[in-house]
């Protein structure tokens, strides 16, 4: 704003705003690294102060570089492979069930306008009850077994796909399903080329959101049941009074989500490439 | 005869499934499956006496204290870190990191470091339901239509002005949506961070009766939650409509065309 204010240079006018161009790029380029790794450090930093001079003793708040040197050496242990490999198969395991279960009825009840009227209701009910609720149902009738675990992750991650399905279902456009009826395409033709490219947007938003959830429920079922995984491990960091394990294990499940993130959101870019809201990304 | 026909749709499938449950229970089944008319009774002996003061009215405060501390922090936040580009850059990295920590496993580094109390409950809670209202806030500042936020420009709206009569409707919708998802993390939170520990509750009272394997009564628990989930979304659907109306008719009239 201060350069409008500045009379414009009658020569090399072009060369200047290239060259101004130029060293924004670079900002715009620089400044998120730079300033991202610098908050990184700032966070560290104030834990590391709090720990050391703040009111909260440091048995229960080790220092950084503690935890951190922990967190790495965790790498060598089997057992702590083993506690992540776990809360990983869990979380695949319920996430796969609950998308095919989610869209197979989502398009089962999408595709009738009796059914979607008709199942309203239930469907408002069931959604909101959180499935963390079934823990205690699900430890006493499979005890800390995996099954307990997929039981909570399923039931919380079904509704999130199966919402997303009827959304998508909805939203097939009229005049393009009209077109396909007197084009006379079969009904296979019309899933392959008129539902499916409408479907798929919002059946992946729906995988992508459970795959977070699905995180959350698995390990709130392992810390609370007992399942293994790295839920438990926290546990039992707690119970043995092992503050310096227990936050690098913290430490793990926050690298965990940054993954499955990370890789859904990629995920979705690969499988949506063609549509819209991905390619509005590219830059023109 | 349109109303009676709704009417129909809405609790016809309830009632036939209902209907069938009560049916298919009538026999010998498995102690784990609940019955209609049992649940019925518990619901009403356990959940509908002195319990509703003493277990249900302090967790729906808890969890209310700790949406609304979420909201007002996000929001502020948000803004704030949605209006500055540094601000931007220096805390995304972070934030990503943060959001990605599955708030529940927080729960037994609170208990070491706050101690088994209801500001330790209100913590989890705050730090699960932050992230969203955060995150979305965010968004929503940085979507703000470029033409609106010109003319705001122009017309020389700045400071508080502009966050009040830009900015916050700006970024409205964003928010509600980031409030939505505040909702269930937090409903999910109020339950757990009492099952871990805590002196009253409802997910404190599922657990009792799970140690003394009353199954009917843990059904009944499950029962509470959604009625308290179906309520607790109706309220915000009602304030979302208040709130988006005008985005609501901006979208009907643009579909009008």
């Amino acid at each position: 704003m201060k350069d409008m204010t500045a009379p414009p240079p009658v020569t090399e006018t072009q060369v200047i705003r290239v060259v101004k161009a130029m060293r924004r790029d670079r900002r715009a380029q620089w400044g998120p690294v730079v300033l991202g790794t610098a908050g990184v450090l700032a966070f560290l930093l104030v834990w590391q102060l709090y720990s050391q001079f703040g009111p909260i003793s440091d048995e229960f708040l080790p220092y950084p570089a503690q935890v951190l040197s922990q967190f790495f050496a965790n790498f060598a242990y089997a057992s702590f492979w083993a506690s992540v490999g776990a809360t990983l198969w869990a979380w695949m395991l319920g996430l796969a069930i609950s998308s095919i279960a989610g869209l197979v009825v989502g398009v089962l009840i999408g595709s009738s306008r009796f059914l979607r009227k008709a199942t309203f209701t239930v469907l408002e009910f069931l959604r909101p009850i959180p499935s963390v609720a079934l823990i205690p149902i699900a430890a006493l009738a499979f005890g800390p077994q995996l099954g307990a675990e997929l039981l909570v992750i399923v039931y919380g991650c079904f509704f999130v796909v199966l919402i997303q399905t009827l959304y998508g279902v909805a939203d097939v456009d009229k005049v393009a399903y009209e077109t396909t009826l007197t084009m006379g395409m079969t009904w296979l033709q019309r899933a392959r080329y008129l539902v499916l490219p409408t479907l798929l947007p919002y059946f992946i938003t729906g995988v992508r959101l459970s795959a977070t959830i699905a995180l959350i429920l698995g390990i709130s079922a392992e810390l609370i049941i007992g399942t293994d995984g790295l839920g438990q491990s926290v546990a039992q960091a707690q119970l043995n009074g092992a503050p310096v394990a227990m936050y690098a294990l913290i430490i793990t499940a926050g690298v965990l989500g940054i993954v499955i993130n990370l890789g859904a959101r990629a995920a979705e870019r690969k499988v949506l490439f063609w549509h819209e809201s991905i390619r509005a990304e590219v830059p023109a | 005869m349109s109303i009676l026909k709704n009417v129909g749709y809405w609790l016809g499938l309830p009632i036939l499934l209902i209907l069938i449950w009560y049916f298919a229970t009538l026999g010998d089944v498995s102690t784990f499956v609940p019955r209609p008319l049992p649940l019925w009774e518990k619901f009403a002996s356990v959940w509908l006496g002195e319990n509703i003061l003493t277990d249900v009215v302090p967790s729906l405060g808890r969890l209310v204290l700790g949406l609304a501390t979420s909201i007002v922090l996000g929001i502020v936040l948000g803004v704030l870190i949605g209006s500055i580009r540094a601000a931007r850059w220096l805390s995304e990295p972070l934030l990503e990191f943060l959001r990605a920590i599955p708030s529940t496993i927080m729960i037994p580094v609170l208990l070491l470091i706050i101690g088994m109390n209801d500001q330790m409950r209100i913590t989890v809670i705050v730090l699960g339901c932050l992230w969203p209202v955060l995150l979305n806030t965010i968004t929503g500042v940085r979507s703000i239509d470029e033409v609106l936020s010109n003319s705001a420009k122009v017309y020389g709206i700045r400071g508080w002005k502009r966050v009040w009569h830009l900015v916050l409707p700006g970024a409205s919708p964003s928010i509600m949506a980031g409030v939505r998802q505040s909702l269930a993390v937090g409903l999910i939170l109020m339950v757990v961070s009492e099952m871990f520990a805590s002196a009253n509750g409802i997910g404190t009272l599922i657990t009792n009766f799970q140690n003394r394997v009353a199954v009917p009564e843990m059904w009944s628990g499950v029962l509470l939650l959604g009625i308290v989930g179906v309520l607790l979304s109706a309220i915000l659907a009602l304030i979302q409509k208040g709130v988006l109306k005008w985005y609501d008719g901006l979208k009907a009239a643009s579909h009008g065309n």
